[in-house]
């Protein structure tokens, strides 16, 4: 079932009329050569940007009808660079409530490391010590503090090295089928896309140029997605 | 000061061009332009200043004030280049820094309202915030610049503009404010301050212008608050749109 619809979305001369679904309880990977437009769709779904022309849907309603907090509440986004701001493990997981003078607990706090396979000696640790890997999984626990119900990720590993890589491809596996998570990834890596996805969305220049369960990466039906699987640009 | 004593005392500036010439610094013409420009520029303002003095005219103060305004706002606009409407920002936060001190000057009887005191202390409120503006921008802009990212993420938590820049604005109005209060600390041991100075050079009675200085010292501290906090909390919120989206520091903003 479609949770996400694109329809004939264009964004100045980033995206052209791009139209195209995001399943429920499914993780999508964006994938496509540098400049296609990944980034740009991805922010489009919890409303950092607007498109130009077109409609986005979330859950059947036009995202421009969504309060824009309420919107973004329920979308969880993580970045490359896993940004932090300064302090500790504890005061990262507790910004997104902190933001609308809500609370999270210590007790809260824990589930949200032990999910992401850390444990509660990492609460009182300052951000700047964290490794790469541990970086990384503090800004997945911290985007499930809202509960949302789609995860957004933009190329989240590719700064780790192959085998932290692979440990984080491991936990958002396990965090999508424990959460319910609809996820929607976007990563340079065709092999990890081959991994972790059920369904891909070829982008290319601003299109869509193919989408569809991840065997298309298997069996592509146009030339540009031939040519790119044969490139080296991944 | 006679003529001559004036015209001798250019010897100070062909040593530094004699040093710049033997050491090949290339600075030679960027010397005599800015020799040049200062002669002539506070020739003309001291002819402007006696026809002022002399007219003890309120409309001429207030010319006065608005050619000080203008003339510093023109400089720090170029540095606050990228952030939309930062003209109108700066020219507001110049208007109510000026407005603000000197009313409370005045309306305190601190000083009367005459061109001899509202015209220096002008332009030292006005140059101050001027150096001041240009000292925040510069911060405000590298800040906003280096955490795009910090800043989209507490947007994508449904935090405000407001909220996603805070870190950057604080840091750029501390950055701002620091060397106006460290001078501060310093002050008299170090050097004396300019006006202070210039009133025991011309033979005033150094208690008053330690007075004076004092008065001068604390009007700044006010300047480095007031206007970094101005042009911070009026310029942030054109950085991001309606939909509390993100659009950054566009270089092509008027």
């Amino acid at each position: 079932m479609s949770l996400i619809e694109f329809k004939n979305v264009s964004h100045n001369d980033i995206l052209n009329h791009i139209s195209g679904d995001f399943k429920q309880n499914k993780i999508t990977a964006l994938v496509g050569p540098s400049g296609a437009g990944k980034s740009t769709t991805l922010k489009h779904i919890n409303g950092l940007v607007s498109a130009d022309s077109g409609d986005i849907y979330f859950k059947g309603k036009n995202i421009n009808d969504f309060d824009v907090v309420t919107l973004r509440r329920g979308i969880g986004m993580a970045f490359q660079s896993s940004p932090m701001i300064e302090g500790t493990v504890y005061d990262n997981l507790k910004l997104p409530r902190a933001l609308f003078n809500e609370s999270l607990s210590k007790e809260e706090a824990v589930t949200l490391l032990s999910d992401v396979d850390l444990n509660q000696s990492f609460l009182d640790h300052p951000v700047k010590k964290l490794s790469g890997g541990e970086r990384s999984r503090v800004a997945l626990a911290r985007t499930l503090v809202n509960k949302p119900d789609v995860l957004l990720l933009d190329e989240i590993t590719a700064s780790l090295d192959y085998r932290l890589s692979r440990e984080i491809e491991r936990l958002i596996v396990k965090l999508q089928d424990r959460h319910n998570l609809t996820i929607v990834w976007v990563t340079h890596n065709l092999e990890q896309a081959k991994r972790v996805s059920d369904d891909i969305w070829f982008l290319s220049d601003g299109e869509l140029i193919e989408s569809g369960e991840v065997d298309i990466l298997e069996n592509p039906k146009t030339e540009a997605l031939r040519a790119f699987l044969r490139s080296d640009d991944y | 000061m006679s003529i001559t004593s004036l015209a001798l005392s250019l010897v100070f500036v062909i040593i530094p061009l004699i040093l710049t010439a033997y050491l090949k610094l290339g600075l030679t013409k960027d010397i005599l332009i800015a020799t040049v420009r200062s002669i002539i520029q506070l020739i003309a303002v001291g002819y402007i200043l006696t026809f002022v003095f002399e007219g003890q005219n309120a409309i001429y103060i207030i010319l006065m004030i608005m050619l000080m305004i203008g003339a510093a706002s023109q400089n720090i606009v170029k540095k606050g280049k990228g952030i939309p409407y930062i003209t109108w920002i700066i020219i507001l936060a110049l208007v109510v820094v000026e407005v603000f001190s000197m009313t409370t000057l005045v309306v305190c009887n601190i000083i009367p309202f005459t061109p001899q005191y509202v015209i220096p202390i002008s332009g030292m409120i006005i140059g101050n915030t001027m150096v001041l503006s240009l000292l925040f921008l510069n911060k405000f802009k590298s800040e906003v610049n280096q955490n795009d990212e910090i800043i989209e993420l507490i947007l994508s938590f449904g935090g405000t503009p407001e909220d996603a820049i805070k870190h950057s604005l604080k840091s750029a109005i501390k950055t701002s404010m620091i060397p106006t209060i460290e001078a501060q600390k310093t002050m008299g041991l170090v050097q004396l301050p300019g006006m202070m100075s210039g009133l025991i050079i011309g033979g005033g009675d150094p208690l008053e212008a330690v007075m004076y200085q004092l008065l001068i010292l604390f009007l700044i501290l006010n300047t480095a608050a007031v206007a970094s906090v101005l042009v911070g909390y009026l310029s942030y919120r054109h950085l991001f749109n309606a939909r509390m989206q993100f659009i950054g520091i566009r270089e092509d903003a008027k």
